[in-house]
C-alpha cells in the first residue's frame, strides 16, 4: 500500500492518461464505426463488401498487433504522427499516445461497426414496411420507426464494446504509453515485495471504472426499454 | 436491395444512382490500395531482402511452430481451464445457498472487470519470474484462464437459464436433488447450446495470448519480434503475424458456425452479445 501511497500522483496521472485514452477513442470508435456500420448496411455494393473486409480481417487481429503495427511500422511507411506534440495540464500529447489512440480507433470501430449492424438486423422487416405503408417518407421511416428500435437494440452490444475498451487501454501501456498498466508494471518492478497491494489498488480502480460504465448503461437500456 | 429494413426496393433511377456510386466507390477503393501498395514501393519495403525471412525455411519452421504451434496450446490450455473455471463458478451463481452465490458472483465479476494484462504481470512476478520461458508462458495461461473463466461462467449461467423451466420442474417432480437436476438434466442440454460460443471464446483467448509480449512469453507475436528485430523488417513482420493470426481466427470461427449449424440450428438460443445483460445489466458477451 505504501507504494501506491508514496507514488499516489504518478498513480492518479497514470489513470488519467487511461481515462484520456478512453475518452478520446471512445469517441472517435462511435464516430468511425457508425460510418462505416452506415455503409455497411447501405445500398451500393461495393462499399458494403469493402467495410465487411475490414471489419473481418480487424477483428481477427489481436490488438496489440494493430497497436504494434501504427507505433513501429507505420513509422517506415510515412505514417508518422510526429506533428502531434502538445503537452496540456502535464500530460503529454506526443506520437506514441497518438499511435496508440489511432490504433484503438481503428480496432474499436469495427467492434462498434458490428454492434450497430446488428442492431438494425434486429429490426423485423414488418416494422419498416408498415411504415411505408402507412405512408411515411425514408427521412420519417427512419427517425420515428427504424433507427429508434435499431438503436435500442445495439445499446448492449455497443456498451460491451466500450467496456472492453477501456480494458483495451492497457495494452497501449506495454506499447510505450505510461498509463494505469505501465505504472503498475515500474511499481511492481521497484517495490517486489507489494506485488499485491499494488495489483489490488490498481485492479480496484478498473473494477469501479467498469461498474461505473455498466451501471450508466443500465440505467440507460432501463429508461428505454418500453419500446419492444 | 429488396427485403431491405432501410430501403424500398429501388426503382430504375435510383438503380441508375446506384450505378454511378459503385462506380465511385470502386474507383476509390481501387485509388486507397494504389496509394498503400505506392507508399510501400516509395518506401523501399517491397524489396526481397525485407520479405525474405518469409520464405526461409527456418523462419518458416519458427514461425509455424514456436509461433502458431506455441499460440494455439496456450489458447488450447487456457480455453481448458477457463471452461473449469466457469463451469465451477457457473453453477456456484445458481447455487441455492445465498453465501456460495455471492463469492461466485464476487469473483466473476472481479475478474471479468480486471484487464488481462494486469492479472498476467500479477501471476508472473508473483510466480513465473524465476521460472524463464515456462513461468511467462504458464503467467499467460493462467491469467487467460481467470479472465476467460470468468466470462464462461456467465455464459454457463446463461445456457442454463434459456432452458425451458419445465425441464427442471419435471426433474424436481420425479424427486431429483439440485445437483442432480443441474448435473444429469439441465447442463448436458445447456452444453450443447454453449459449444459454439465456448468455440467463439477460443477466438478471444487466441488474441489474447498475444499479450504474453508484455512478459516476454512465447508464441507468434514474441517469435515476430525476433524477427522484426534481427531484420528491421517491421512492416513485413506485422504484416505477416497479422494474417498468421487472422487465418487461425478465421478457421475457428468457420468450426463454430458449422458446430452451431450441426448441433443447435441457424439461431443460438444464448445471444453471446447480450449474456450478460439479461439480468444486472452486467456485459460479458463482447469481451475483445
Amino acid at each position: 500500500m505504501d507504494a501506491v501511497l508514496e507514488n499516489s500522483d504518478e498513480v492518479i496521472r497514470a489513470f488519467g492518461y487511461t481515462g484520456l485514452l478512453f475518452v478520446i477513442s471512445a469517441v472517435g470508435s462511435l464516430l468511425v464505426g457508425t460510418l462505416l456500420a452506415a455503409l455497411r448496411v447501405g445500398p451500393v455494393a461495393v462499399l458494403r463488401r469493402a467495410v465487411a473486409t475490414y471489419v473481418t480481417l480487424v477483428r481477427n487481429t489481436p490488438l496489440l498487433v494493430v497497436l504494434l503495427f501504427f507505433r513501429i511500422a507505420g513509422p517506415k511507411v510515412g505514417l508518422r504522427f510526429d506533428f502531434v506534440d502538445v503537452q496540456i495540464a502535464g500530460y503529454n500529447f506526443n506520437n506514441i499516445f497518438t499511435a496508440c489512440v489511432v490504433g484503438l480507433i481503428f480496432y474499436t470501430s469495427s467492434f462498434v461497426c458490428e454492434a450497430l449492424r446488428s442492431g438494425i438486423n434486429a429490426v423485423p422487416l414488418g416494422q419498416a414496411e408498415a411504415a411505408r405503408a402507412i405512408g411515411l417518407t425514408f427521412g420519417g421511416s427512419m427517425r420515428e420507426v427504424i433507427l429508434p428500435q435499431a438503436f435500442r437494440a445495439a445499446w448492449p452490444p455497443l456498451t460491451s464494446v466500450q467496456i472492453a475498451l477501456l480494458k483495451n487501454t492497457t495494452v497501449a501501456g506495454a506499447v510505450g504509453v505510461f498509463e494505469a498498466f505501465a505504472r503498475m508494471r515500474s511499481l511492481t518492478n521497484d517495490y517486489t515485495t507489494q506485488l499485491i497491494p499494488i495489483f489490488l489498488v490498481f485492479a480496484f480502480f478498473f473494477v469501479i471504472l467498469v461498474l461505473l460504465l455498466s451501471a450508466a448503461s443500465y440505467a440507460v437500456e432501463r429508461r428505454w426499454k418500453v419500446a419492444r | 436491395m429488396s427485403g431491405s429494413v432501410l430501403f424500398d426496393a429501388p426503382g430504375p433511377r435510383t438503380v441508375a444512382r446506384h450505378r454511378v456510386y459503385t462506380f465511385a466507390a470502386a474507383a476509390g477503393i481501387v485509388a486507397l490500395l494504389a496509394f498503400v501498395v505506392w507508399r510501400l514501393w516509395a518506401e523501399g519495403q517491397l524489396e526481397y531482402d525485407d520479405w525474405e525471412p518469409f520464405v526461409t525455411p527456418r523462419y518458416i519452421t519458427a514461425l509455424l511452430v514456436d509461433g502458431v504451434l506455441t499460440t494455439l496450446t496456450m489458447a488450447a490450455a487456457a480455453v481448458a481451464g477457463a471452461v473449469v473455471f466457469g463451469l465451477v463458478f457457473g453453477i456456484g451463481k445458481i447455487s441455492d445457498r445465498a453465501p456460495i452465490r455471492w463469492v461466485c458472483f464476487v469473483v466473476v465479476e472481479f475478474f471479468r472487470a480486471v484487464p488481462v494484462l494486469l492479472l498476467m504481470i500479477l501471476i508472473f512476478f508473483a510466480w513465473g519470474i524465476d521460472r524463464g520461458q515456462t513461468g511467462a508462458y504458464w503467467s499467460v495461461v493462467g491469467a487467460l484462464v481467470l479472465y476467460n473463466g470468468a466470462v464462461l461462467a456467465e455464459v454457463f449461467r446463461a445456457g442454463i437459464n434459456a432452458l425451458p423451466r419445465g425441464q427442471s420442474e419435471a426433474a424436481y417432480a420425479l424427486g431429483l436433488r439440485k445437483s442432480q437436476v443441474v448435473w444429469i438434466i439441465q447442463l448436458p442440454q445447456a452444453v450443447k447450446i454453449m459449444i459454439p460460443t465456448i468455440i467463439s471464446q477460443c477466438v478471444v483467448a487466441l488474441k489474447d495470448t498475444s499479450l504474453g509480449y508484455a512478459v516476454a512469453s512465447p508464441g507468434l507475436t514474441q517469435v515476430g519480434r525476433g524477427i522484426y528485430q534481427a531484420f528491421q523488417n517491421q512492416v513485413q513482420t506485422i504484416i505477416v503475424i497479422a494474417l498468421l493470426y487472422i487465418v487461425m481466427n478465421l478457421v475457428l470461427t468457420a468450426v463454430a458456425t458449422w458446430v452451431q449449424r450441426r448441433f443447435v440450428g441457424e439461431k443460438n438460443p444464448i445471444d453471446l452479445t447480450r449474456a450478460g445483460n439479461l439480468d444486472g445489466g452486467q456485459n460479458t458477451g463482447a469481451a475483445v
